[in-house]
């Protein structure tokens, strides 16, 4: 129903377009779902919120201290975010780099999400900034800090962005019914996937990097001078498992919009993805013993730093690497799920033990986040989810493309 | 002491300036405190100086006086901006904000900042603080009164001190401290805070006894912090050229289309 509507568009004036666009704009499905009685409110309270804390400064709204100044906003919402958006950059590189034509199903879903959390991440970032009306000033070039990590991880979300929307890109031209469109922006798809995946493996390091020179304030069992080659082989998993996670959800909540074929074929791509994660965190373990080992951090382990340590590298990495590996000999598409749940956990763990726990975790005053930032942050991800709903109801994101796209490919 | 050159080349010989604190002198008296406050317009500090009880710098006190009790008697120690000669604050801004000048003090610049507050991430010493509850928050901290340095002024806390604060290049405040250890023997730690600590700062400090009694750090590092990302910025140009390559020559090798002819850029 929906393509025949993009086709009378195509073949018609332009007063049918705006048409078509406000149509869309309309909110379609039940309103009386637990999704929408959860989110309405919590968006609305987080909405006053954000008014709140522009009017009356971060203080208001946020616990952070002099000593502690990033929190939750930047700990989960764009250190966190921005490992599980690594899905994208993989997932291009194994369908468009490598061929692999099996993952092709979830690469656009896959890219739309990645986008999306960007965006929002983005958007996160500029509550968090005390003046976010200069944050153009490293853009557009009259203060340009090049010796400073923020400044590469600032430009690369900018670029790898641009590059996630050109890889994105064809699939609103299908929702348009732009023919023309469709094709040049379809041959653009490599090069902005080889721009995207370079960008990635530099920002996701690079996340790690901006800690490097609070040496003395991470505790000695987060902070190495490898958190950036950490940061980067977590992403893989990291990125991957939420692809998992929240395929299986899609799979359940939009199965309306997927094929048959799909259907069956997405239990093959979780098998496969199941056994990329389980190499990947391998090769995690080793780097982490590896740094743990040549630290010499021993003396820390019977600690209570040392058990949180414990906790998170054998409770969330080793058993969901694990899992993954048995889950990918025995195909039991369950415990891969499980696995996943259990890695995603890890990472939010690990990002914030680096940026928040970690950190300044001698401090006398130690920071908690207040239930205000909470509920930003839940703002935040609802809003995209909310967003992320109306693209895939309406754009070929999971179904298939129209008939003349796929011709054309 | 200017040797004969061009003009423009006279800018460049412009050294390093900081401040010589001698804990050993000091009697905190806290004129240093309400000059500065003055200087800056900030409310002068009201809270009673007691032996033992820490007093933190904040966004409306930009150097604190603390007092400690030794086996030497009550110490005196003061905690600002140390002015690092490579700051780790200026390395992590990213509109440049924090400026390290010719002169010596590290500013922060209003215009430019945009409150991510990377730079009190950075900062070793925990220097810069932030106004969070503005609306259009500033980053405060110490600037060593560069409004007055440039006008040929010291600082407002050295003019207003007299016996424990020295201002002058570097070069000339190192010189002076060796020379109060060596002429005082038996007073002064044979140790000059600053002199190598994060590379070396502007700041320096004599005392009487050992600074990490002092509430100073001392598990920090003596190399420059910025120097901690150095290695990982100079691979960003490699990986600009190199996986760009290697990601179209996978692309291009995995390619196993029948007909090649049809699809290539």
């Amino acid at each position: 129903m929906n393509s025949q509507a993009a086709t009378a568009v195509s073949n018609s004036k332009a007063p049918t377009m705006w048409r078509f666009l406000l149509s869309e704009m309309k909110p379609r499905g039940k309103w009386f779902t637990w999704f929408n009685v959860i989110s309405i409110p919590v968006i609305i309270t987080g909405l006053v919120l954000i008014v709140i804390r522009f009017a009356n400064g971060i203080g208001a709204v946020t616990n952070l201290t002099q000593e502690v100044p990033w929190g939750l906003w930047i700990g989960f919402d764009v250190v966190t975010g921005v490992a599980f958006a690594g899905g994208a950059y993989i997932l291009t590189f194994l369908v468009y780099i490598l061929n692999q034509k099996k993952f092709h199903s979830i690469v656009r879903v896959t890219v739309l999400n990645g986008f999306l959390a960007y965006l929002f991440y983005a958007g996160a970032l500029l509550l968090d900034l005390g003046k976010p009306w200069n944050v153009i000033n490293p853009i557009i070039g009259n203060s340009f800090g090049t010796n400073s990590v923020l400044f590469l991880v600032a430009w690369h979300f900018l670029l790898y962005m641009l590059a996630e929307l050109i890889e994105f890109s064809p699939a609103i031209a299908e929702w348009l019914g732009a023919r023309r469109a469709q094709r040049i922006l379809s041959g653009m798809t490599l090069a902005a996937v080889i721009f995207g995946i370079t960008l990635s493996t530099l920002h996701q390091s690079g996340l790690g990097a901006l800690f490097l020179m609070a040496k003395e304030k991470i505790h000695p069992l987060w902070y190495s001078e490898f958190i950036p080659l950490l940061f980067l082989v977590s992403s893989v998993f990291a990125g991957l498992s939420m692809v998992i996670f929240e395929g299986s959800i899609s799979n359940k909540v939009f199965s309306d919009q997927i094929s048959e074929k799909s259907h069956k074929e997405h239990n093959r791509i979780l098998h496969s993805l199941s056994g990329i994660c389980a190499v990947a965190m391998f090769a995690y373990l080793f780097l982490q013993v590896l740094n743990f080992i040549h630290n010499k951090r021993w003396d820390y382990l019977n600690t209570p730093m040392g058990y949180w340590f414990l906790t998170e590298i054998i409770g969330f990495v080793i058993l969901p690497m694990v899992l993954y590996f048995y889950s990918y000999r025995v195909k039991n598409i369950t415990l891969i799920k499980v696995a996943a749940v259990l890695t995603m956990l890890g990472i939010i763990l690990n990002r914030l033990n680096v940026s928040v726990i970690g950190f300044r975790w001698d401090a006398a005053v130690r920071y908690v986040p207040s239930w205000m930032e909470i509920v930003v942050t839940l703002t935040i991800i609802f809003i995209e989810i909310w967003i992320f709903r109306w693209i895939v109801t309406r754009m070929p994101v999971l179904r298939e493309s129209p008939a003349w796209a796929r011709k054309e490919h | 002491m200017k040797t004969a050159g061009s003009d423009s080349k006279a800018a460049d010989d412009t050294e390093f300036h900081g401040v010589l604190y001698d804990s050993f002198a000091c009697v905190g008296c806290r004129n240093c405190e309400n000059a500065c406050a003055e200087a800056h317009g900030f409310p002068l500090p009201q809270d009673e100086l007691v032996a033992g009880v820490l007093r933190k710098t904040s966004e409306t006190q930009r150097c604190v006086i603390n007092a400690y009790s030794t086996p030497n008697g009550e110490v005196y120690m003061r905690t600002q901006c140390m002015h690092c000669n490579e700051p780790a604050c200026v390395a992590a801004c990213l509109t440049k904000a924090m400026y390290k000048t010719k002169e010596g003090p590290v500013i922060w610049r209003e215009d430019k900042c945009m409150g991510c507050r990377y730079c009190m991430v950075s900062c070793p010493f925990d220097v810069p603080k932030f106004e969070y509850h503005s609306a259009n928050p500033k980053i405060q901290k110490c600037d060593m009164c560069y409004d007055r340095i440039i006008e040929g002024k010291i600082p407002a806390c050295v003019e207003n001190c007299g016996v424990a604060l020295f201002y002058g290049t570097r070069r000339e405040l190192i010189a002076e401290a060796r020379k109060r250890i060596v002429e005082n023997p038996g007073v002064y730690v044979d140790k000059i805070y600053g002199e190598t600590v994060a590379g070396g700062t502007g700041c320096l400090y004599l005392s009487s006894v050992p600074v990490n009694e002092l509430g100073m750090k001392t598990n920090l590092q003596n190399a420059s912090y910025p120097a901690l990302t150095k290695g990982f910025l100079y691979s960003v140009p490699s990986v600009f050229v190199l996986v760009p390559t290697l990601l179209l020559g996978i692309n291009k090798a995995t390619k196993n289309k029948p007909e090649n002819n049809e699809e290539d850029e």
